[in-house]
């Protein structure tokens, strides 16, 4: 192995970069990335970037000279065409690049609205990149009013932000309520109530006919017929993998890039980590869109290549600040039957279980509950949902099964 | 600027000047030092920067706000004489010598 080429300069590609070196790995790495700036970190952007609290160089995920330091050769700005699986080179605008390993971490794009409903006026925004952030930055003034299409985390992520900088919000969600993809009814309620609290219209249940505006986006009309007034719009639909690439190279691609769990691709001197990664779970597959499953799985994919790989199994965590609201995830709550929320003197926790078997933790301002919970189900224990609700019990002192 | 020395679980010692402002977190990731993941970014959500603080500097540091508490109560292999979360050290001048000792990954 004397050369390792990772294309996505993300968390997933620059965690895999990091790592090779840190297991000595001697060879040469490539670092490749679309955007003009070395790897950055993502979660901020609709959080303290956006509000101006982190500074652009504490967004970077390493110093600039670290790179350097590390003997990592980074491109930036550099999109590359295609993959020559046959000749195992990569093909980019610079010249072709010859591989002996491969890693996909190419992540993924943030959903647009079509053009039909508005999608492509000016004032509107989705949030993926710095160079979105970046955009949308000069739009927070306070009495503005802001659109949000989309009641997920990053919808409200942002409209936090926006309140924080007294402007005016509404979100719309389409579904029957926001959250409705990731999290239960009741840590929605909680969420959403605070939200109103703070001011943010939320409109649920209701669908967009369009963004309204000749150029620049200036409204939206509802299907129900109301209109309301904007002056700019985020869209915050969710993720597409980036799976182009691997699509063209004839790799197998299903929802992501199918990978073995060793983190390979169907071509085994090809990898994918990250958001556009599908690795095995359970009886199938799955794809999370997290930065702790990018360096986990970018981790495990760089032990593979240096031929002590194991098994990828991830510990699954989100995490998420809105206002004054600290909220972590623990596990995936995909197929539970009831949710039992529990009182602490901070805060709130939200436990779903299937059955007896706890299956993921909401906490809102309880890290307590954060912590515990999630070794609690990285080791394959469950406390009894009745003991859970009763908060005259203290947490530590619940038994598991 | 200050000298600060991380001690990898293995033994292994960094010696590395940190800028002033910067945490003691980020100056580990700054130079690709094995043992602090960091995974939130230093946003104390997820306890994966804790590391144990060398006794004679320990009571030196500001402690811990209710949150790192909280988190540090249940993180793995913690010790509360001398664990911290290292994203919630910031680095000052008065931190020149510090030394970090890293946990088993």
């Amino acid at each position: 192995m004397t050369h390792v080429i990772v294309v996505g300069a993300g968390q997933a590609g620059a965690a895999l970069s990091a790592r090779l070196r840190q297991q000595g790995f001697e060879g040469q790495i490539t670092l490749i990335g679309e955007e003009p700036v070395a790897p950055y970190q993502r979660p901020p952007l609709s959080k303290k970037y956006l509000t101006g609290e982190l500074p652009i160089d504490r967004l970077y995920l390493r110093p600039a000279s670290f790179y350097a330091d590390q003997n990592i050769t980074l491109m930036t700005g550099c999109r590359v065409e295609r993959i020559d699986r046959a000749a195992r080179r990569v093909i980019t605008p610079r010249g072709p690049l010859a591989y002996d390993a491969l890693v996909l971490a190419t992540g993924g794009r943030a959903r647009r609205l079509p053009q039909a409903l508005g999608g492509g006026l000016d004032g509107v925004y989705t949030v993926r990149t710095l160079a979105d952030v970046d955009a949308m930055a000069p739009e927070f003034v306070a009495g503005r009013h802001l659109f949000i299409v989309g009641g997920g985390y990053i919808g409200l992520e942002a409209a936090a932000v926006a309140r924080q900088r007294g402007l005016t919000v509404t979100v719309l969600d389409a579904s029957s309520r926001i959250l409705n993809r990731v999290a239960s009814a009741q840590t929605a309620d909680y969420i959403r109530a605070q939200h109103l609290a703070h001011g943010v219209e939320i409109i649920e249940g209701e669908t967009l006919d369009h963004l309204t505006g000749v150029s620049r986006v200036d409204g939206a009309l509802l299907s129900n017929g109301r209109q309301i007034p904007a002056d700019f719009a985020i869209v915050g639909i969710g993720l597409a993998p980036a799976t182009e690439l691997a699509e063209a190279a004839g790799l197998d691609v299903a929802d992501g890039i199918t990978v073995d769990a060793l983190c390979r691709t169907s071509d085994p001197a090809i990898y994918a980590v990250g958001d556009c990664a599908s690795f095995p779970h359970g009886a199938g597959h799955l794809r999370l869109e997290s930065v702790p499953n990018a360096i986990a799985m970018a981790e495990a994919a760089a032990d593979a290549i240096l031929g002590h790989g194991t098994p990828y199994r991830p510990n699954p965590w989100f995490w998420s600040d809105q206002y004054d609201m600290s909220l972590q995830i623990a596990g995936l709550s995909t197929g539970y039957d009831r949710v039992v929320s529990r009182d602490s003197d901070r805060g709130k926790s939200f436990w779903y279980f299937a059955g007896a078997r706890l299956l993921a933790v909401d906490a809102v301002n309880d890290p307590r509950a954060y912590m515990l919970g999630k070794r609690w189900l990285e080791a394959g224990l469950s406390p009894n949902p009745a003991h859970v609700a009763d908060a005259s019990r203290e947490l530590k002192s619940l038994g598991t099964s | 600027m200050a000298k600060i020395t991380y001690i990898e679980a293995d033994g292994t010692e960094h010696v590395v000047d940190i800028a002033t402002g910067k945490t003691v977190m980020e100056g580990a990731r700054d130079h690709n030092i094995a043992g602090i993941l960091a995974e939130c970014g230093g946003a104390c959500a997820c306890a994966t920067c804790h590391a144990y603080i060398h006794h004679e500097w320990f009571d030196k540091l500001s402690p811990a706000n209710p949150v790192e508490e909280d988190m540090l109560e249940f993180a793995v292999d913690t010790d509360p004489s001398r664990s911290r979360l290292t994203c919630q050290i910031t680095v000052t001048d008065m931190l020149d010598g510090l030394i970090v000792q890293l946990p088993e990954s």
